[in-house]
């Protein structure tokens, strides 16, 4: 019983992370702009398609040790997926941005943008399943009767780490300080002097870049690719990042291993078609008590 | 003259469209496009009271509908129709016709009452937080009409069409034709008359200034019950009718992805424009079902050229590609919708002299 717990408490850390790592990049699009980026779920998706691709080509054509090809094909992900982010954000957001549009329009624009990477790539590569190749040997931890694999460790460091470097970025470096100043008062900010559209550009090459790390590592971990894997995933971690309290780093950390949890733990006693109904209303009484969620701030109006 | 000419147009149009599809002069591909028409327009305004007048950014409507048309379509089939689960029906199905305005009252209150899930959370939360609440009301509905095996569960639930049957051998017409036109008009005309009335503009006060609306005067809890429920339970009526329509319904059909559909609906046709979101309701069924015709034009007259190798073919996936590509392009020329926040009349103002809309 308290081996089974030990193991579900594994596994939820590892469905955690993936929350954690997507609902970080949600919540830093937020942090700044106040906008529901909905495309998000999708550059996860077009992250492990990336991933795929880098993967099959650098196997295909070089004859390299696993290692040496995920040791490539991690910053290359990387970099191409934050061109996509960034692609977007000056194809679709920022003329819009630069309008002054109701901040509602843009949230549909992105969700529009989302539908179209989603269905792009279906039409495009079609409705076959792509399967990720192998790059690293699993290697399987017992402790007891506990186990875990080597990937799942590596899965929770990395989201750690990704946590721990935002925060550092946000907290102690002068272009956290600019977003920060943005999110506190966008008409002020150009008057200091501060470039806003950099820092937007920067904001989205974080959250679209370690998507795409969530990607590869998600592909690592369920080799099965199919278009609409970031949908669901991305409203899920939404959701955890708003539980969390949505622009705030440390929030949407918590709140990812805590949709996490809280799925894995239904699952382990519930038959499995409870998940989304126990999680969910779960997460919308926690809201109910704190409206705006567990590390939000609520925003003073002034009348 | 002018209070009647609006009344007597669509009454001269329903009328047509019910006798030409008695008479079977256009086929049931046409009538279905029709109906779903309807649908959406139903769907898009009433999604309008709350995302448009008042300003909220709802994003769960297909769950309302979801409750609409579970509970119409049970009730009927537990009435009216001979059903493995629920057993011989209760009532002679020659009534099926009679009782389907209140087995739609039924789906209209039900979804109501489905929409207070919403509404009670909507006090104290605003803006993003109440969008989440929406999203995952949405999939606890979905999910828990998953989890209920009476009604069929994932596999989805059927026997509609059998009510359509009795209610054709009772009178030989075209009776979904009929009650989806009458509805759609009824629920157009009740939020037209609610949004507009001095009482509903406390909705829009809403919109503009929740504390300012508060001092003077506004209920502002009742008024988002209201808002929420009003919104909700003409949803459902939508899924009643789509059920009906259908004959089959299942969870997946009233996902995320159909909510997203009404959003987009609501933010083409323009937020707080009633007769945007009928406007936007037509044109964005008309250009979903005329891309299912284009999409081959397209790949034959792309092989012909040989700008596409032979084995690619344009499939209707596409259809998902270009009506956001349509409508992120919309967005960058128009932001604010078809209509903005204007009625056709203020668009039109020499249109007033023709009709007067109460």
């Amino acid at each position: 019983m308290l081996e089974s717990i030990f193991q579900n408490l594994i596994n939820a850390l590892q469905w955690g992370s993936f929350y954690s790592l997507i609902a970080l990049g949600y919540t830093m699009v937020y942090g700044v702009l106040v906008l529901i980026n909905f495309a998000h779920g999708d550059i996860f998706m077009v992250g492990a398609y990336i991933a795929f691709f880098i993967a099959t080509f650098l196997i295909g054509h070089f004859t390299l040790p696993g290692g040496a090809v995920l040791a490539l094909s991690i910053p290359l992900t990387m970099v191409l997926t934050a061109g996509v982010g960034v692609t977007l954000e000056r194809i679709a957001y920022r003329p819009l941005r630069r309008k002054g549009a109701h901040r509602l329009y843009v949230v549909i624009t992105a969700l529009m943008c989302g539908l179209v990477l989603e269905n792009g790539n279906l039409a495009l590569l079609g409705a076959s399943r792509k399967s990720f190749p192998e790059l690293v040997d699993k290697v399987v931890y017992t402790v007891g009767s506990v186990s875990m694999t080597n990937l799942k460790i590596a899965v929770v460091i990395s989201a750690i780490s990704v946590f721990l470097i935002l925060q550092f970025i946000v907290t102690r470096t002068k272009i956290g300080m600019a977003m920060r100043a943005i999110s506190y008062d966008k008409f002020a900010v150009p008057l200091m002097g501060i470039p806003i559209d950099t820092v937007i550009v920067f904001t989205f090459v974080l959250g679209s870049s370690f998507a795409g790390l969530a990607g590869l590592l998600f592909a690592l971990s369920y080799p099965i690719l199919d278009p609409f894997m970031g949908a669901i995933i991305g409203w899920k971690a939404f959701i955890a990042a708003v539980v969390g309290g949505i622009g705030d780093i440390r929030g949407a950390f918590l709140g990812g291993f805590l949709l996490g949890f809280v799925e894995i733990l239904v699952v382990a006693f519930f038959p499995s078609t409870y998940r989304d109904l126990i999680a969910f209303t779960i997460l919308m009484i926690i809201l109910c008590v704190r409206p705006t969620g567990l590390f939000g701030v609520a925003k003073t109006t002034k009348i | 003259m002018r209070r009647f000419s609006v009344p007597a147009l669509l009454l001269i149009m329903s009328a047509a469209l019910v006798g030409m599809a008695y008479q079977e002069y256009i086929d049931l591909y046409i009538q279905s496009v029709m109906m779903f028409i309807c649908i959406n327009i139903i769907l898009s305004s009433s999604f309008n009271i709350v995302n448009g007048f008042m300003g909220e950014f709802a994003c769960g409507h297909a769950a309302f509908m979801a409750v609409g048309a579970y509970v119409s379509s049970v009730l009927n089939v537990m009435l009216f129709t001979n059903d493995k689960v629920f057993g011989p029906p209760v009532l002679s199905p020659d009534l099926a016709l009679y009782f389907f305005p209140l087995v739609l009252l039924a789906g209209f209150v039900a979804a109501a009452l489905a929409g207070l899930l919403v509404a009670i959370p909507s006090f104290k939360t605003r803006g993003d937080y109440l969008a989440i609440i929406t999203i995952a009301a949405n999939f606890i509905v979905t999910s828990t009409i998953i989890n209920i095996d009476t009604v069929g569960g994932s596999r989805g639930f059927m026997g509609m069409k059998k009510i359509i049957y009795a209610m054709e051998d009772v009178v030989e017409l075209p009776w979904m034709l009929i009650w989806v036109i009458v509805s759609t008009i009824l629920s157009v005309w009740l939020i037209r008359r609610f949004v507009f009335s001095t009482y509903g503009k406390g909705i829009i006060a809403l919109h503009q200034d929740e504390v300012a609306a508060e001092i003077m005067s506004v209920n502002t809890n009742k008024m988002k019950v209201i808002a929420f429920m009003l919104s909700s339970g003409l949803a459902g009526v939508a899924g009643a009718l789509f059920g009906h329509i259908l004959g089959y319904i299942n969870p997946g059909s009233f996902g995320i992805l159909k909510s997203t559909e009404c959003l987009v609906m609501v933010y083409l046709g323009g937020m707080g424009s009633l007769s945007g979101s009928v406007l936007s309701a037509i044109l964005f069924t008309l250009l979903l079902e005329g891309l299912r015709f284009v999409i081959p034009w397209v790949d034959g007259g792309l092989h012909f050229i040989h700008l596409l190798p032979d084995a690619y073919h344009l499939s209707q996936v596409w259809k998902w590609v270009i009506i956001p590509l349509i409508l992120i392009l919309l967005m960058q020329f128009r932001p604010e919708g078809i209509m903005g926040n204007r009625e056709l009349s203020d668009v039109f103002p020499r249109l007033k002299r023709w009709y007067s809309f109460k």
